[in-house]
């Protein structure tokens, strides 16, 4: 492979010499050395606790003095972006890291709430390596990699270690210890916190890591800067282009390699707990550049979010799971009160005792409220189904904390709950101490992401997808306090080893001018695409696109999904999408801060990406996690796994303009974990 | 309920800008101030017209990107409030609202209600971290954090630095925000080390952005989304003070 680059870099230095802009043949060039789609995940042999250890030693390493000559670009700045570009900054490598907000600060993993587990055992309950590792795979429903999972486990206590040594003021107790608390998943201890904000510290911590190699000079940061697409040289990712959201400029960057950190696709909903710039963009041009896409269609419902309300709304808020620990879930038994309530005729507290249905409590004795968020999701949706919500919308049930006051007093409850009681009172308008809360599922976090290997590189040699962007951890289910954890671990304590290795194998020398063709031939693309769009002068906002596609994916690929309503939507998108390219609707111009243009772009993405994961949704025939297909239950309506058949990663190769998708597998093996159905009756 | 809109419009950094007058109508009391914004912006494009633009993003409160005075107050006056988490039932049909952006020297326009809050950025990268390397740490529990400073670390790092405290102040003084970093460091032992440096470099680049000084009004605790105290202020004028003082370091 190596001596095959070298008389490819040598046809692309004669050609840069030529400098030609003719895109015709520079696209030749791209597509003439692209390898054939082959899902590696190099796992390494040998039991799975000695895994990491061993394949550190293995992994080639940079000497410091070489380190200087490579450059890395990294694009997104949350938890993962952010501890990786510092990270490799800090072993010297230079690094230009890429965001579209106005400060690396404000990517969306500050809005993390929870905690992040970490398997410490401060708490001498038990907890291990291996627990931590275990409850993550039976968590994510069998669906995700052992090895990489179990990797995570391990770096989980270096994170913490990391994190308080920047100064993340964790929760303490009073012998200045960190403390601890409980989380749904797992009977043990394990996650650390700061108050509510537990993202935001973390992520305060990395940007502070950041911030420090910013200064020295080793990263260049480009905030307000949208990645549109990435650039293959000889089918090795070797730069992006990208669009700088003030004056419009487009750029091309090349680097050595390139690492998408860029989150997850929540937002293909249009409603989601996703911050509003949220998008699949960069992860979808490298899939449509030959990556392959795993699992699109394992989305996470969170249970407890605020109910829409109205066809306003521009995004739902999170409620921390916490609230279920007190709260007790109800509707209504008979859907004509459901009625009255919904007219506003009748108080929650006019429903005697006998006329409510507690359908958590009644269903799953054990567990109770305490379900895991899949199943307190499906049965809101049930009832609601049924016709016995609560809200205007119909789509909403009440979580009521009358007995938890009468029983602790409310002032134990203000001190417990007190800012999520503040928070919903600030959206609703409604005092939670005097009413039940309503609540209602909501689209929180994707499972699915860029195919990577165990080196959490893609098929696409160079170019790495770490945190939520990328697939491998969490299997077809997130357990709660996970998502800190992963995203921390891939960008402080796994890429900054593995990316190594790939650089070393193929040298400084290895990146290519920014005028070679490929990197021409892409930016002409980009710039095609944006006039293309803003040459249509149609009817329609890209905002009411995206509505409608939100739509069509809630009600057809959201927390039930069964093969007819799936087949609708791979009919509907395409049309709605045919319909996006010939009645958009941009105001205004390239060349200026164009927020209607972002919105496009992104949408334009989504509206092929929310296909890819119907057909995901499609073809696995089986319930598990977060992907519950109707026809696939249990007698008790619980989801039915199909381990013989579909205990594998789905990546999906890009096979063209108005073709489908090719669908590929890699097996996934379990060695340590012995497959389960999960039960919490 | 129907509002009547006066609304900063400014092209770019170099337009002087002015104020343009628009009609939101139907609007929801549920609705957020920037769920209503949206909704005049879907009008504004129908009629042909730009849309207004605005930084926000995550819309519950802890991003920090959202950045408009409303009626003359960062963030429209509900106490602990961002604008995205401020509800259009503090208003009533008939009430004309004015929107502006962050007006500070250091804040310079991108657009409308767009500001450029880059100056924040780069007093952080002067000396707002820790300097650690990944990996070369020491267990966590190995550096005991007594609970009352971990809480009051944590009551300053909550700063969202959205930029509300140098738009609501006179002197558009950057104090608080800056205040919070050095008091989030300053006060646990991990910061010790580079304490005095840390502060007198912080200060150094707020003074270079173009900050004024500090008048000790107060208008910045008033307006902050995350009610940080001034208290803060004080506490970084003795860590300053401290500093300069401190042999060598002037």
């Amino acid at each position: 492979m190596v001596a095959k680059k070298k008389t490819a870099k040598s046809k692309v230095k004669t050609s840069v010499n030529k400098s030609s802009r003719n895109s015709a043949d520079s696209m030749n060039v791209s597509s003439r050395a692209k390898k054939p789609f082959s899902l590696k995940p190099n796992i390494p042999p040998g039991p799975i606790s000695e895994k990491w250890e061993k394949h550190k030693f293995n992994l080639k390493l940079v000497t410091p003095a070489n380190k200087r000559k490579f450059e890395i670009i990294v694009v997104g700045s949350g938890l993962a972006g952010a501890s990786s570009a510092a990270t490799l900054a800090e072993l010297g490598y230079n690094v230009k890291c890429f965001c579209y907000q106005d400060s690396p600060r404000r990517a969306h993993s500050i809005a993390a709430q929870g905690g992040i587990n970490a398997a410490k055992n401060y708490q001498n309950d038990g907890d291990s390596v291996y627990r931590l590792f275990y409850d993550t795979v039976k968590g994510g429903d069998y669906r995700s990699r052992e090895a990489n999972v179990y990797r995570l486990a391990q770096v989980s206590v270096d994170i913490i270690d990391q994190c308080s040594a920047q100064g993340v003021p964790f929760a303490r107790e009073y012998g200045g210890l960190l403390a601890n608390r409980s989380f749904g998943g797992a009977q043990v201890s394990r996650t650390f916190y700061a108050r509510g904000q537990t993202g935001q510290q973390l992520l305060l911590g990395a940007y502070s890591a950041l911030n420090r190699q910013i200064g020295l000079g080793k990263v260049k940061m480009h905030c307000r800067t949208e990645m549109l697409d990435i650039v293959l040289v000889n089918g090795h990712a070797k730069g992006i282009v990208v669009r700088d959201m003030v004056t419009g400029k487009i750029s091309r960057h090349s680097a050595h390699a390139v690492v998408l950190a860029t989150g997850g696709y929540g937002n293909a909903f249009f409603l989601s707990t996703n911050a509003k710039g949220c998008n699949v963009t960069a992860t979808f041009r490298a899939y449509k550049r030959g990556a392959g896409f795993a699992n699109p269609c394992y989305t996470q419902i969170h249970p407890t979010c605020i109910p829409v309300s109205g066809s306003h709304q521009s995004k739902l808020t999170l409620m921390s799971e916490s609230l279920r620990n007190d709260g007790r879930v109800w509707v209504p038994k008979d859907k004509k009160v459901a009625e009255k309530i919904r007219r506003g005729e009748l108080k929650p507290s006019d429903v005697s005792e006998e006329n409510r249905d507690y359908y958590l409590e009644s269903k799953y004795p054990s567990f109770g409220n305490l379900v895991p968020r899949d199943l307190a999701s499906r049965n809101a949706k049930e009832v609601c189904d049924e016709g016995r919500g609560v809200v205007a919308s119909g789509l909403g049930v009440y979580l009521d904390f009358t007995d938890a006051i009468e029983r602790l007093g409310e002032n134990t409850v203000r001190e417990r709950y007190g800012n999520l009681f503040d928070m919903y009172e600030k959206i609703t308008g409604t005092n939670a101490y005097q009413n039940p809360m309503t609540i209602y599922p909501a689209v929180h976090y994707t499972m699915g992401g860029l195919w990577v290997d165990y080196n959490l590189m893609s098929n696409l040699p160079g170019l790495f997808a770490i945190g939520e962007a990328n697939f491998s951890d969490h299997g077809a289910n997130r357990l709660g306090a996970s998502a800190l954890m992963q995203g921390l671990a891939d960008g402080y304590f796994v890429l900054p080893y593995t990316i190594g290795q790939y650089l070393a194998e193929i040298g400084e020398g290895d990146r290519p001018s920014l005028d070679d063709p490929a990197f021409i031939s892409v930016q002409d693309e980009v710039e095609c695409r944006i006039n293309t769009m803003l040459s249509i002068k149609g009817e329609r906002t890209p905002t009411s696109f995206h509505r409608e596609l939100g739509q069509i994916m809630w009600d057809k690929c959201g927390m039930e999904r069964n093969k007819t309503q799936l087949q609708e939507a791979i009919k509907l998108i395409p049309r709605l999408r045919q319909e996006f390219w010939s009645n958009l609707k941009i105001p205004g111009e390239n060349a200026s801060l164009n927020q209607s243009l972002e919105r496009a772009g992104r949408v334009a993405d989504f509206l092929e990406f929310g296909e890819l994961m119907c057909r995901d949704a499609l073809q696995r025939e089986e319930s598990c996690g977060g992907h519950f297909r109707s026809e696939h239950q249990t007698t008790e309506g619980e989801a039915k796994r199909n381990d013989d058949d579909f205990s594998y990663v789905s990546a999906w190769e890009y096979m063209g303009e108005n073709k489908n998708p090719k669908l590929h597998k890699e097996p996934l093996k379990y060695e340590e974990v012995k497959m389960t159905q999960r039960n919490y009756k | 309920m129907n509002l009547t809109l006066k609304v900063w419009r400014q092209e770019n950094a170099d337009d002087p800008g002015h104020f343009e007058v628009y009609m939101a109508q139907d609007i929801s009391p549920d609705m957020s101030f920037l769920e209503m914004l949206d909704i005049v912006n879907e009008y504004i494009i129908a009629d042909d017209g730009e849309p207004i633009a605005f930084d926000s993003d995550c819309r519950e409160g802890i991003c920090g990107a959202c950045s408009m005075v409303i009626n003359g107050v960062p963030h429209g006056g509900q106490q602990g409030t961002t604008a995205c988490q401020l509800h259009m039932r503090h208003f009533c049909s008939g009430d004309t609202v004015t929107i502006e952006p962050w007006r500070a020297t250091a804040f310079p326009v991108h657009r409308d209600l767009i500001v450029d809050r880059t100056s924040f950025e780069r007093i952080q990268q002067a000396g707002g971290f820790i300097s650690v390397r990944t990996g070369s740490v020491p267990d966590a529990n190995a550096t005991l954090v007594p609970k009352g400073d971990a809480d009051l670390a944590m009551d300053a790092a909550q700063c969202i630095g959205c930029g509300a405290c140098v738009a609501a102040c006179k002197n558009a003084s950057a104090m608080l925000f800056v205040a919070a970093k050095v008091s989030h460091l300053s006060l646990v032992p991990q910061g010790q080390p580079e304490r005095e440096r840390r502060a007198i470099a912080m200060v150094k680049q707020m003074d270079k952005e173009g900050f004024g000084n500090c008048t000790v009004t107060g208008a910045c605790e008033a307006v902050c989304p995350k009610e940080i105290s001034i208290d803060f202020i004080g506490r970084l004028n003795r860590e300053y003070g401290r500093a300069i003082l401190k042999k060598g370091n002037a």
